[in-house]
């Protein structure tokens, strides 16, 4: 009895503050949750590190737990106790949480900022914005690398060499989950890019693409971390694997191992930020004043000194620079570099949204035959 | 014991042929690893055999022979395989060294009565063989660890110029990583405070309740103690949920305290297992004789019973210690980044970023655990000395 009391008059209190939410004072601690990694190194350097200078008070504390966001944060809401004050997902994860209602909706015009020369938020991210919920950050794509050494002397240019085990023999690395090896298998199968949804929407189109991918399933060795990749390459246990490409461009610019990428039919996807909703108001003032400064035309370009993915805001494009140690030019290493990006797919969220967990359970099926 | 006479050994029958299989074995491995498996093992059953019947015939010195032999593969090893052969020349020639004089002189009898037929010699053997291959096995992967964490590289890969023990190939590099990034001090830092207090009260509250249970006249004794031991028996993950969301409405997850009660309430079962295993031992007539002479309970406790528990109290202890220091489920649920231990910092580490330094950090791991089991060894000596138990 005594907790319900006291929780009622917490709840009245923190009901009373939100109303005078402008005038709040913020929270004087941040927990960022993202995935580790050198893509949180490149997220300290260019948003939290320059954030903290101009507030030497605030703690910023990073919790690695980007890759089970949706479950923590259902927990968390189930709990009613909130820890995490801004968390970096995949696109599709926040749809998810939007739908769900566990993150906050904003208008991106309030809460973010214009470009430099004025153009409003919206228009500047444009499509990008993919839901209600998603602050986007970076545009990565998924796609293949090679070991130079062990491909002979024609190296595979194309998607389909991945399927292709008489002229590259040896295993490959595949993600353990339908999603871009469905759309890969189709491709190769003699399905014309714009058709591939509508393939796979079909049980026979499933079965099809299952078929493909059954002919090279001996020789894959399926990863689930995107660090699961580089590692298999630098011990030549793999002469291809699939990853973010900028782990690719860790091991082969940072880590100087003999590998080199394969950007036909690369898959681009969307990473960013979303406020969990139900934040107590001191926290949401912080938030949205970390957000404000870390999704600025300056930040998004910043970050790409440290990892090779494409800023989110058409206006940060120009300002890509190079890479913070190793001093070289960042924009051909972009998966939106136009010489990198002759032949890319396009991930259909709305469709996987709609299809994932029955195609889920068909590819683990699968997987386990 | 009666003295060991050493029995006549058939070498043509006996001993030439199973060197010719332990040859074969490490010829089918050397000759895999250079492609050609078949080969490798008619040219290792040759050589087996060559060298058994060498060693049995003009080598009578057991050192002598096992020496020369070993040399003699490491130099093979070398000239094989570079400088990197030689610890394989060196392992094969001193196992086939030592396994020809083993069977030519009629040692492979000796843990065995002189009148065991030889299916019970076989069975004897073979017994021990089993016992070392699961030892191997325990210990293996461990020892693979070790030389990877001085990898120069960033990846788990023996390289070739480790292999070929070039100075170049390693480094401390990932031992230096764990001592000044950040992430990994502040893990350490949280280990360090969350263990020893979680430690503290598992051992009080742990040594309290088995001498409680111990008395005769505690109702539903074997109920309570079955609940105190279920954290240790209920699977991890279900407490901690459970944990999570309970402390949750209470205010404590998230929390320095909260962490510490948790692994407090998971090494309370270690405690009450080991202490009350030490006070089966423990002679009652003490604590009524201190009583008659005037010592309330506190005293007797601390005066009589304490000193003489002291050892099974003190391994609980290091038990609760390693299970918080080791416990890596219920802190994902129960702390949060703010009370980052080190195997969360691994566990996230490994899956996200497969850096050496997690290598490193299990090497270091390693050596600690090695102290506290050595000390918890020497502490269960003692214990069986002072009771009597074992006369050394």
């Amino acid at each position: 009895m005594k907790f319900k009391l006291a929780t009622l008059l917490c709840g009245a209190a923190l009901a009373t503050t939100g109303v005078h939410a402008q005038d709040v004072k913020m929270a004087d601690t941040l927990t960022l949750v993202s995935w580790g990694g050198a893509y949180q190194k490149s997220q300290i350097a260019a948003y939290s590190e320059p954030y903290q200078a101009m507030h030497p008070d605030l703690k910023i504390v990073w919790d690695e737990s980007s890759a089970e966001a949706v479950a923590k944060l259902r927990a968390m809401n189930e709990a009613g106790n909130i820890t995490w004050d801004l968390v970096d997902v995949v696109a599709a994860d926040a749809i998810r949480l939007c739908d769900e209602g566990l993150a906050m909706e904003f208008d991106a015009d309030e809460l973010l900022l214009p470009a430099t020369d004025g153009t409003p938020a919206s228009e500047d991210f444009g499509d990008l914005l993919v839901s209600d919920c998603f602050i986007p950050q970076i545009v990565y794509s998924t796609t293949f690398g090679y070991r130079t050494d062990m491909v002979g002397d024609t190296p595979p240019t194309n998607i389909c060499d991945v399927f292709d085990l008489e002229k590259y023999p040896g295993k490959r690395s595949l993600e353990k989950r339908p999603i871009n090896n469905m759309e890969w298998a189709l491709l190769c199968d003699g399905v014309a890019k714009a058709d591939v949804y509508d393939v796979l929407e079909t049980e026979e189109g499933q079965a099809r693409a299952l078929a493909k991918l059954d002919t090279i399933k001996d020789e894959v060795v399926w990863w689930s971390a995107g660090a699961d990749t580089p590692q298999l390459l630098a011990d030549g246990e793999v002469v291809m694997g699939s990853t973010y490409n900028g782990r690719l461009f860790s091991v082969i610019e940072e880590q100087k191992q003999p590998v080199a990428m394969l950007w036909d039919a690369q898959v681009f996807d969307l990473d960013g930020w979303i406020i969990p909703a139900g934040l107590p108001a001191e926290h949401q003032a912080r938030v949205e004043d970390f957000v404000k400064f870390a999704t600025d035309t300056q930040r998004l370009a910043d970050q790409a000194k440290y990892i090779s993915y494409g800023p989110a805001r058409n206006s940060s494009a120009p300002l890509v620079g190079k890479h913070a140690d190793l001093g070289i030019d960042m924009a051909p290493h972009m998966p939106t570099d136009p010489a990198n990006a002759t032949n890319t797919f396009l991930y259909n969220y709305t469709w996987w949204a709609d299809y994932r967990d029955d195609l889920d359970a068909k590819f683990q099926a699968w997987l386990a035959q | 014991m009666r003295k060991f006479k050493k029995p006549e050994v058939d070498l043509v029958r006996f001993v030439l042929p199973l060197m010719a299989l332990a040859g074969a074995g490490f010829g089918f491995l050397v000759g895999t690893a250079n492609g050609a498996p078949l080969a490798g093992t008619a040219i290792g059953a040759v050589c087996g055999v060559i060298l058994a019947w060498v060693l049995a015939t003009y080598v009578p010195s057991k050192r002598t022979g096992i020496a020369a032999t070993t040399v003699l593969f490491a130099i093979v090893g070398l000239v094989l395989a570079g400088s990197g052969g030689i610890v394989g020349g060196l392992i094969v020639g001193f196992v086939l060294g030592w396994l020809s004089y083993w069977l030519s002189t009629g040692s492979y009898r000796a843990g065995t009565q002189i009148y065991a037929t030889p299916g019970q010699v076989l069975w004897h053997n073979t017994y021990k063989l089993i016992c070392g291959i699961i030892f191997f096995f325990l210990i293996a992967p461990i020892l693979t660890v070790m030389p990877l964490s001085f990898n120069a590289e960033n990846f788990f890969t023996f390289t070739p110029a480790m292999l070929s023990f070039d100075p170049e190939g390693y480094s401390f590099k990932h031992y230096r990583d764990f001592f000044t990034n950040p992430d990994w001090q502040q893990a350490l830092k949280n280990s360090i405070q969350i263990a020893p207090a979680a430690t503290m009260i598992s051992v009080s509250l742990g040594t309290l309740a088995a001498i409680g249970l111990s008395q005769p006249h505690v109702p539903f004794r074997r109920a309570i103690m079955a609940i105190l031991i279920s954290p240790m028996i209920v699977p991890l993950i279900i407490s901690a949920a459970g944990m999570y969301f309970f402390y949750s409405r209470i205010g404590l997850q998230g929390t320095y305290i909260g962490v510490v009660l948790a692994h407090a309430a998971l090494g309370i079962p270690f405690v009450i297992i080991t202490v009350t295993a030490t006070l089966v031992g423990f002679d009652k007539s003490l604590t009524r004789a201190a009583a008659n002479m005037g010592a309330n309970p506190v005293t007797t406790f601390f005066k009589v019973q304490m000193p003489l528990i002291l050892p099974g109290v003190i391994s609980g202890g290091l038990f609760a210690f390693i299970t918080s220091f080791d416990e890596v489920v219920v802190v994902l649920f129960v702390g949060s980044a703010g009370q980052k231990t080190l195997p969360w910092q691994m566990f996230t580490g490994l899956r996200e970023q497969i850096s050496p330094t997690i290598l490193a950090v299990a090497t270091l791991l390693v050596g600690v655990s090695m102290l506290l089991l050595t000390t918890l060894e020497l502490l269960r000596r003692r214990s069986e000395r002072l009771r009597g138990l074992s006369p050394g």
